[in-house]
This record gives structure tokens, sequence and C-alpha cells, in this order.
């Protein structure tokens, strides 16, 4: 196997996006991360694009070939992959093209996610998102995401003591560093009590403890190690690239505030990399909604389980704590096209540890964590990236 | 969710009908065709759940899926039956009367409606044990 390196980022500003379409978005995103390499595109061995459910938003399957060809890439027959995983699409998309350079089989590979949501109402929009979870026994009853994370987040008040407080905590501070960050959908400072005086979703979730709905689009270009420095003299190397799966429905799970993937994703990435959570600079983490952060952190092993609430109210995890998580604004602020999500955050550590992150830089850091999750939990993806090899 | 899919499970949500797989006797509901635990040794059969178990968590749903609109707010909720299995469901009682560790038991009720010219979907829902008016 081989050591991978991202050699070029790019990202679409995040939001409702009317004017542009699903391949535009994905082009946009792609070009920006080929200029970034200063590569040219006969160089491109392979793309991999994330996307969860064009089906049902864009009423267009077969991304690949698509994609392969408004990026101008069809005449030189790349090869050309969706990659599906619900809100995990993008980081798996990212871990197979990080897969196929790390095996041999490519040296110049593309890994980007998009997904367009605001071509169809709100309705069919979280109807197709609830087919994240089990239609057949959790949809049909009546769940939905928020429906579902909101059990999540009762049980993790129950159990733990975490209060409606601490989970809005986890808005203010993804706003804020939203506020930082050019592309994010909502650059606006919040309140906790705008937050617990928004408007009831699914109870204890506020619809301000809860991601948006957003067009959006983001690309790596991944290269050899061995190589990268050809390309760029800051080479962004990847450390560690790890997946797991868990129960699909929420009520399988042996534990439901703990995201078991997500653990045993995070301990084979910690593994890989030679790592421990004390050893990570900073981390994009998967806050759909607030409650998601909080067992993220502690999923992740940053603090031990039933204690995120109160470390987010603390400071830790704001730009300057202990473990900073989400600088993009997160999923909260940044936006969450479900499909893009995972390739967007890793775009931010590139981002971040190449120092080029603006306000939003986190001084001094060497290793950034992504963490990407497909419904409640059913699929985990964990990556570690580092500015040493 | 078309016809011959709802179809498919009546027996299952009409009558909370799930599994067992004889091999190792865990219960399976949501019913299974394999034993996780098991599996290619998996010995599985029906089995019909008694309906009782008690709330793990629950949330009150305000903003919903097209099918269930008309329904909000309704109360969404993780119930540990008493053979073992966890499942998704409704419970029906008041909002203050909702509570981790409640004690509940099966009604048929109906679930939701596509339309008003769509399927409408019958199955399970829950009630507090000790009230059994499920109004």
């Amino acid at each position: 196997m081989r050591d991978v390196a991202i050699i070029g980022v790019g990202c679409t500003e995040f939001g409702e996006l009317w004017e542009k379409s699903f391949r535009e978005l994905f082009v946009e995103a792609g070009v920006s991360a080929i200029q970034d390499a200063n590569i040219q595109g006969g160089k491109i061995d392979a793309l991999f694009v994330g996307n969860m459910s064009g089906g049902r938003f864009i009423e267009q399957e077969h991304l690949g070939a698509l994609i392969a060809d408004y990026s101008g890439l069809a005449s030189l027959h790349i090869a050309s992959t969706r990659v599906e995983a619900a809100c995990a699409s993008g980081g798996l998309a990212l871990r197979q093209g990080i897969i196929a350079v790390a095996s041999g089989y490519h040296d110049i590979v593309i890994a980007g996610g998009a997904e367009k949501m605001t071509d169809v109402d709100v309705e069919t929009t979280t109807h197709a998102l609830t087919a994240a979870a089990d239609r057949e026994w959790e949809g049909v009853m009546g769940a939905t995401f928020p429906g579902l994370y909101a059990m999540i987040a009762r049980l993790h008040m129950h159990r733990y003591g975490t209060t409606q407080e601490q989970l809005a905590s986890v808005a203010v501070k993804n706003h804020h560093n939203g506020s930082m960050n050019p592309k994010a959908q909502f650059q606006n400072e919040i309140s906790i009590d705008a937050v617990l005086n928004s408007i009831m979703v699914a109870d204890p979730l506020h619809v301000f403890d809860c991601s948006p709905i957003t067009d959006g689009a983001a690309a790596v270009v991944l290269a050899p190690a061995d190589v990268a420095k050809k390309y760029t003299d800051t080479p962004i190397y990847v450390k560690a690239s790890a997946q797991a799966s868990g129960t699909l429905s929420l009520h399988d799970r042996p534990d439901i505030t703990t995201l078991d993937a997500t653990v045993a994703a995070g301990n084979r990435a910690y593994r890989m990399a030679g790592l421990s959570p004390k050893d990570i600079d900073f981390a994009e983490v998967h806050d759909c909604f607030t409650i998601a952060e909080i067992c993220a952190l502690e999923d992740l092993g940053f603090v031990k389980k039933g204690e995120g609430g109160k470390a987010t109210e603390s400071g830790m995890t704001a730009i300057g704590g202990e473990i900073p998580i989400n600088p993009s604004g997160g999923l909260k602020a940044c936006g969450h096209p479900v499909g893009a999500t995972g390739v967007k955050q890793a775009v931010e550590i590139v981002l971040q540890l190449r120092g080029e992150a603006g306000k939003r830089e986190i001084a001094g850091a060497e290793i950034g964590l992504t963490h990407n999750v497909g419904g409640s939990g059913g699929t985990a993806v964990v990556h570690i990236f580092g500015r040493e090899r | 969710m078309s016809v011959p899919r709802f179809w498919r499970r009546l027996k299952n949500v009409y009558n909370l009908i799930g599994t067992q797989c004889e091999n190792c006797g865990m219960y399976y509901y949501p019913p299974r065709s394999l034993c996780p635990k098991c599996r290619r040794s998996s010995l599985i059969i029906p089995f019909k759940f008694k309906g009782e178990g008690e709330v793990l968590t629950y949330t009150i749903v305000h903003s919903a899926t097209k099918d269930f609109e008309k329904h909000v707010p309704y109360i969404l909720a993780i119930i540990k039956l008493n053979e073992g299995p966890n499942l998704t469901s409704q419970v029906i009682c008041s909002h203050e009367e909702i509570h981790i560790g409640m004690k509940v038991k099966s009604v048929f009720r109906k679930l939701g409606e596509e339309s008003e010219k769509g399927m409408i979907y019958y199955g399970t829902k829950f009630v507090p044990l000790l009230n059994h008016s499920g109004k």
C-alpha cells in the first residue's frame, strides 16, 4: 500500500443555490480543486462522486458518467464511480479515492461529493432523507431524522444530565465559527436563547439544533505521497482512512446514546495512524444535530461518555479551546449538502493545516480528524490528516 | 410505500409477529431471516410477541413527513419489548404522561395515510399499560 496525499482542494459556497444545477456545482468544486493542485485534466485517472439521493432530489442517477462528461473527462474515458452511504456518501467517496491511490490502481484521483437539495419542496426533501433510516421499520412508524436524534438526545439527557442549554451551546459555537467562513450557509451569530426559543422540531430538538437543507459540492485531488511534492509545496498527508458499519435502525443499537460505528471507525483510524485522541489538534465532526456533535466528542474518545455537553458548554471545543471542533461551522452553520459534507470536512482540514483558514485558523495545528456519519449511525467514516507524512 | 411492500409485512405489523432463532433463542422484532448471532447456523421461526414492554426513549414530533403531517404532534418512541428486542413505534398518551421507563402495551391503530386517495397504513402502536383507553 502506498501513502496518499491531498494535493488540491475545492469547495463551492454552501446554501440555497437556486441558480446552480447539480452538475454545475460539482464541476465548480472539481475545477477549483484541480486549479489548486495545478494539474492538467489529462492527468486524472479516476473520479469518485459522493451523492446520497440524486434519484429523489433531481431524478437523476448514473451520476458517475454525468460528472465525468460535464467535467470534460468523458473523451478521456476515465473511471468514474458514484458512491452512496446516505449522509456519509462524501466521506466514503473520499475513502474510495484514497484506496484507489493507495492500492496503485490509480495515481491521480478526484474524490468529490455534491448534493442538490432545493430543487424539490421541503416535505420531499425530508422524505428522501428519511430513506437513510429503515423505511420499513422506522420511517413507516413516523420516524424522521430529527425524531431519531431527538430520541438519542432525550436518553442522553435522562442518563447523563445533559441540558438543552448544552445542546444549544453546540449550535452557538458552530454559528460563531461559520461567521468566519465565507462559504458557510449561515454566517450569523446566534444566542443560546435564540436556539431555545426557536420552534420545536422534535422535542427536545429545536430548529436551531438541526443542520439545514443545503446545496453544495466539494472536491479534493489525491496523489501518491511520494510524488505529492511535485505538485505542491504543502501536500496534506492521509494518516488514516477508516470505515465501519452499525445497525441501520437506531432501535437495534446496543446503546442508543452511542454510535458504535463511530467508535469502531475511530479506533481503527487511531490504530492505523498510530495516534490516540489526545494527539488530534482539531476535528470536523458530523453535527447533523447538536446532540450528534456531543455524541461524536464522546464516541471519538475526546471526552468520556456523558461529558460531551459539559465539555461544549465549558468552551473546550471552541477555536482556541483544548480540541476545537467544527471550525468550518460544521453541518449546522456551514450547511449540510449530504453527499458533499464528508469531502467538505476534508477540505476544511487541508485549509487549516496549510494555514489558509483565515479568521478561523487554528494556530499551530498539525493533525486534524474528520468524522462523517450515514443515517443515525449505520455508517461512520473517520479520516486523520497531517502536515507531516 | 408500495402496496406489495406493505402487504408483504401485514402479518408482522398487524400482529407483532417477529422471529426467533431456535439455535440461540434470541428474539427479533422487526423480523430477521438471518440471526446476526448465529448467521449460517440460524434456525429462524416466526414468533408472536406478547406486546408488552417499556419506553426506552421518546420524542414528540412536531414536524413530520407528508404521510404523517396530519398527526403532529405525536409521540415517537423506542419500545423495549419484554422478550428483549427494541422497536420504533408511536405511543398514544398525553405529552405530560410520557416518560422513560413507562410500561406500555401494544394496540392496533391507523399509522398513516399517503394522501386522500392513497393507501391507509394500519399497524401497531402502544398505550400506557395502566390506561388501556388509548384515546
